[in-house]
C-alpha cells in the first residue's frame, strides 16, 4: 500500500513525463507549420498570433497569477517597440542591444505606475494601468521623436550574429523561441517561492499575508514581470513589422491581451496560449463581418465570463484545497455569500 | 488672469458632468466594490437614444423647446436606468460569487458590446452627430468667456440631482439599506434587507443619472460620438477616487476638482494632453492621498 506521498510523487512524475511529450510534439508541429505552406498571409496571421502568445504569456503572470487586473498592457509592448525603433534608426544600435534600455524603461515605469496603487485595493490597479496606457499612446501621437501619429519606419531588420532575419518565416521562428522561452519562464516561475506566494495573494490576500507574505512587494514584482515580458516582446515586434505606429499601442489591444487570457483560463499557460490564438485567428476568419467583430467578441466574452467566471482552461490551484473548502462553504450556507465578503471583513476590521 | 477665470469657468461645467457619472460609479463602486467600466457607455448609449428621440420629436426654436427636452431627459434617464438595471440582472447578478476579476473582464466585455452596438447601428456609427438641440445664445460673460442661460440651467440641474441622491442616501429608508449593504452585506440579509432589489436600485439610479447627464452634455456640446463614453467614464472614475470612492459628496467634489484642473492643465498644453492631466492627477492622488479627499472615515460610506 503506497502511502499518499508516494502515490503524489509517481503521479507526478507519471504526468511529468506525458506532458513533455506533449509539449515535444506541438513544439515540433508548430516548427512545421512553415514548411506546410509557402503563403504569407498565413505566415504573417501566424507569427502575430505568436506575438499575442508571447503577450498574453506576460499579462498572465500579472492577471493570472497575481489576480490583479491590467488593462494597460499595451503600454509596456509599446515602450519596448518605440525605445528599439528610435535607438535603432536614430543611434543604429542593434535591435537586441536595445532591448536592454527598453526593459530598463519598462520596468521603471513599472515601479512608477505600481508602486502606489498596489498598496491599495488591487483593482485601482485597473483603472491606473487603463489610464497609464492612453498615457503612453499619447506621448507616442504627440511627441517629435516618436514620429506623431504617424509612427516611425524603416526599422532595420533583427540580426542574430550574422543572420539577417527578414521574413515572415524568420519572425516566425524568432517568436516561436520567444513563445517556448516565455512559457517555459512562466512555468518555472510559477513553481518558485515567488509564483506560489502570487497563487496565495490571488487566491487569498488575507491569508496570504497573515501567512507572512508581504503582498505590496509580490504584488509589484508580478508587474515588474509582466512589463519586462511585454516590452521584450515590443522590441521584437519593431523589427518584425518595420514600422511602428501609435495605433497598434491603444486601449483595444490591451483589451485583446485580457480577452486572450481570460478566454485561455486565467493562469494556466496552455490555456492562455490558447486564448491568444483564437483571439488572433478569428478575427480573421471573420473578416467580412469587420465592424462587428468586436461586437461579437463583447459579447462572448460576457458570456464565457458569466459562465464560466474563470476561463474556458482554467489553472488547476482553482480547483484547489481553498476553492473546494469555499465551495463547501457556499453549499452549507443558505443565505447569499458574497464575493466582497473578505473585502468587507477588512474593512470592519480596520475600522 | 482673465484666461484662468475662463478655465475655471469651463472646468466647473465640465465637472458638473463628471459629477454626475461619478456618482453613478461611486455608488455601484460603494455596494458591489466592482468598478463598472460600462458605466461610461451607459452614458453614451444615452447620449444616442435621446439624440433619436429628440430628433424625433423636437421643433427647432420653437417655444415648447425646453419642455421637450425636459421631458425627453427624464424619459432618458428612465431608459439608462432601466439598461443598468438589466445589465446587473443579466451578467452581474449571476456572477455574485465569482471573483471580482472575473466581474471586471465582463464589464469591460459589457462597455465592448454597448460601444460597438452603438457603432453598427444604422443612423448612429462612427461619425460625430449634431445634437438636434442647442442653447439659445443670449447669456452672460465671464473672464472673457460667454455662457448662455442654457449652460448655466444644466449646471443647477446636475446640482439638485446630485444633492437629490445625497438626501435620498442619507435621509431615507432606501438609503440606510444601501449603506448597510454597503457595510456589510451579509449583515444586511440578515436584517431582512432585499439585498439584490437594493442593488438593482443603486444601478437603476447611477444609470438615470449618467442618463441626465448625456442629455446635458449633447446640449451644452452640441455632438456625440460613440468613444465619448470610454473618456467620460475614466475621468469619472478619477473624480470619484478624487474625491473619496463609495462617497457621494466626495463624487461630486472630486469632478469638479478634476474638472477644473483638467480646463486648467488643457489650457497650459493642450487638449491633446487632457487624459495625461486628469491620470497624472489620479496618480498623484493615490501617491499622497490614497483614500481621496474626503478623508477616511467619511470615505468608507456609501
Amino acid at each position: 500500500m503506497p502511502t499518499e506521498v508516494q502515490r503524489r510523487t509517481s503521479r507526478v512524475s507519471g504526468t511529468r513525463i506525458a506532458r513533455g511529450v506533449v509539449v515535444m510534439a506541438v513544439a515540433v508541429v508548430a516548427a512545421l507549420i512553415p514548411q506546410m505552406t509557402q503563403n504569407q498571409y498565413y505566415l504573417g496571421v501566424a507569427f502575430q498570433a505568436e506575438m499575442l502568445m508571447c503577450l498574453a504569456l506576460g499579462l498572465n503572470i500579472v492577471v493570472g497569477y497575481a489576480g490583479m487586473l491590467d488593462l494597460g498592457f499595451a503600454a509596456f509592448f509599446a515602450i519596448g517597440a518605440y525605445t528599439t525603433a528610435i535607438l535603432s534608426t536614430k543611434e543604429h544600435w542593434s535591435i537586441i542591444a536595445s532591448i536592454i534600455p527598453g526593459v530598463a524603461v519598462a520596468v521603471a515605469c513599472a515601479l512608477i505606475i505600481g508602486f502606489p496603487t498596489l498598496r491599495l485595493r488591487s483593482d485601482y490597479l485597473a483603472v491606473v494601468t487603463l489610464g497609464f496606457g492612453e498615457i503612453i499612446q499619447t506621448i507616442a501621437i504627440n511627441l517629435n521623436q516618436t514620429g506623431g501619429p504617424t509612427g516611425i519606419y524603416a526599422i532595420p531588420a533583427l540580426t542574430i550574429g550574422s543572420v539577417v532575419v527578414a521574413s515572415n518565416t524568420g519572425y516566425y521562428y524568432v517568436f516561436l523561441v520567444l513563445v517556448i522561452a516565455f512559457a517555459l519562464f512562466s512555468t518555472r516561475l510559477r513553481h518558485s517561492r515567488l509564483g506560489r506566494a502570487w497563487l496565495c495573494i490571488r487566491e487569498d490576500e488575507d491569508a496570504a499575508k497573515a501567512m507572512g507574505i508581504n503582498t505590496n512587494h509580490y504584488k509589484l514584482y508580478a508587474y515588474v514581470f509582466g512589463a519586462v515580458v511585454g516590452s521584450i516582446t515590443g522590441s521584437v515586434y519593431a523589427p518584425a513589422l518595420t514600422a511602428i505606429s501609435p495605433a497598434s499601442f491603444g486601449f483595444s489591444e490591451s483589451l485583446l491581451i485580457v480577452m486572450a487570457v481570460a478566454i485561455g483560463g486565467l493562469g494556466s499557460i496552455w490555456g492562455v496560449m490558447f486564448g491568444a490564438a483564437v483571439v488572433e485567428i478569428f478575427p480573421e476568419v471573420f473578416r467580412q463581418f469587420a465592424q462587428a467583430r468586436l461586437l461579437v467578441f463583447g459579447v462572448l466574452l460576457v458570456i464565457l465570463m458569466v459562465v464560466r467566471p474563470r476561463g474556458l482552461f482554467p489553472e488547476r490551484a482553482f480547483q484547489g484545497v481553498g476553492a473546494r473548502l469555499r465551495l463547501r462553504l457556499l453549499r452549507d450556507d443558505a443565505a447569499e455569500v458574497p464575493v466582497v465578503e473578505t473585502m468587507t471583513a477588512r474593512t470592519a476590521d480596520e475600522r | 488672469m482673465s484666461l484662468f477665470l475662463n478655465e475655471i469657468g469651463n472646468g466647473i461645467f465640465l465637472g458638473a458632468f463628471f459629477g454626475l457619472v461619478a456618482l453613478g460609479y461611486s455608488m455601484v463602486y460603494g455596494i458591489l466594490r466592482l468598478i463598472n467600466f460600462a458605466h461610461g457607455d451607459f452614458y453614451m448609449v444615452a447620449a444616442f437614444v435621446s439624440y433619436t428621440i429628440l430628433g424625433a420629436v423636437v421643433v427647432a426654436n420653437s417655444h415648447q423647446q425646453w419642455w421637450t427636452v425636459a421631458w425627453v431627459g427624464l424619459v432618458v434617464m428612465i431608459i439608462t436606468g432601466g439598461l443598468a438595471m438589466f445589465a446587473n440582472q443579466l451578467i452581474y447578478r449571476p456572477m455574485r460569487r465569482a471573483a471580482i476579476l472575473s466581474l471586471m473582464i465582463a464589464a469591460i466585455g459589457l462597455s465592448q458590446v454597448l460601444e460597438n452596438g452603438v457603432l453598427v447601428t444604422p443612423q448612429w456609427g462612427a461619425t460625430y452627430l449634431v445634437y438636434p438641440v442647442t442653447t439659445p445664445p443670449s447669456g452672460f460673460n465671464l473672464g472673457s468667456n460667454h455662457y448662455t442661460w442654457g449652460q448655466l440651467i444644466i449646471v443647477l440641474i446636475s446640482g439638485l440631482l446630485a444633492l437629490g441622491v445625497y438626501l435620498l442616501v442619507g435621509r431615507t429608508l432606501l438609503g440606510k439599506a444601501m449603506r448597510a449593504v454597503s457595510e456589510d452585506r451579509i449583515a444586511a440579509v440578515l436584517m431582512g434587507i432585499n439585498v439584490d432589489l437594493v442593488i438593482a436600485i443603486v444601478f437603476f439610479i447611477g444609470g438615470a443619472l449618467a442618463g441626465a447627464a448625456a442629455v446635458m452634455t449633447g446640449v451644452y456640446y452640441g455632438q456625440i460620438n460613440y468613444l465619448m463614453g470610454f473618456t467620460v467614464g475614466l475621468e469619472a472614475f478619477t473624480a470619484a477616487v478624487l474625491g473619496g470612492i463609495g462617497n457621494i459628496g466626495g463624487a461630486v467634489l472630486g469632478g469638479l476638482i478634476l474638472g477644473v484642473v483638467q480646463s486648467i492643465g488643457t489650457g497650459i498644453f493642450g487638449a491633446e494632453w487632457a487624459i495625461v492631466v486628469a491620470f497624472g492627477a489620479l496618480v498623484l492622488m493615490l501617491w499622497f492621498r490614497p483614500t481621496g479627499l474626503l478623508g477616511e472615515r467619511v470615505a468608507r460610506r456609501m
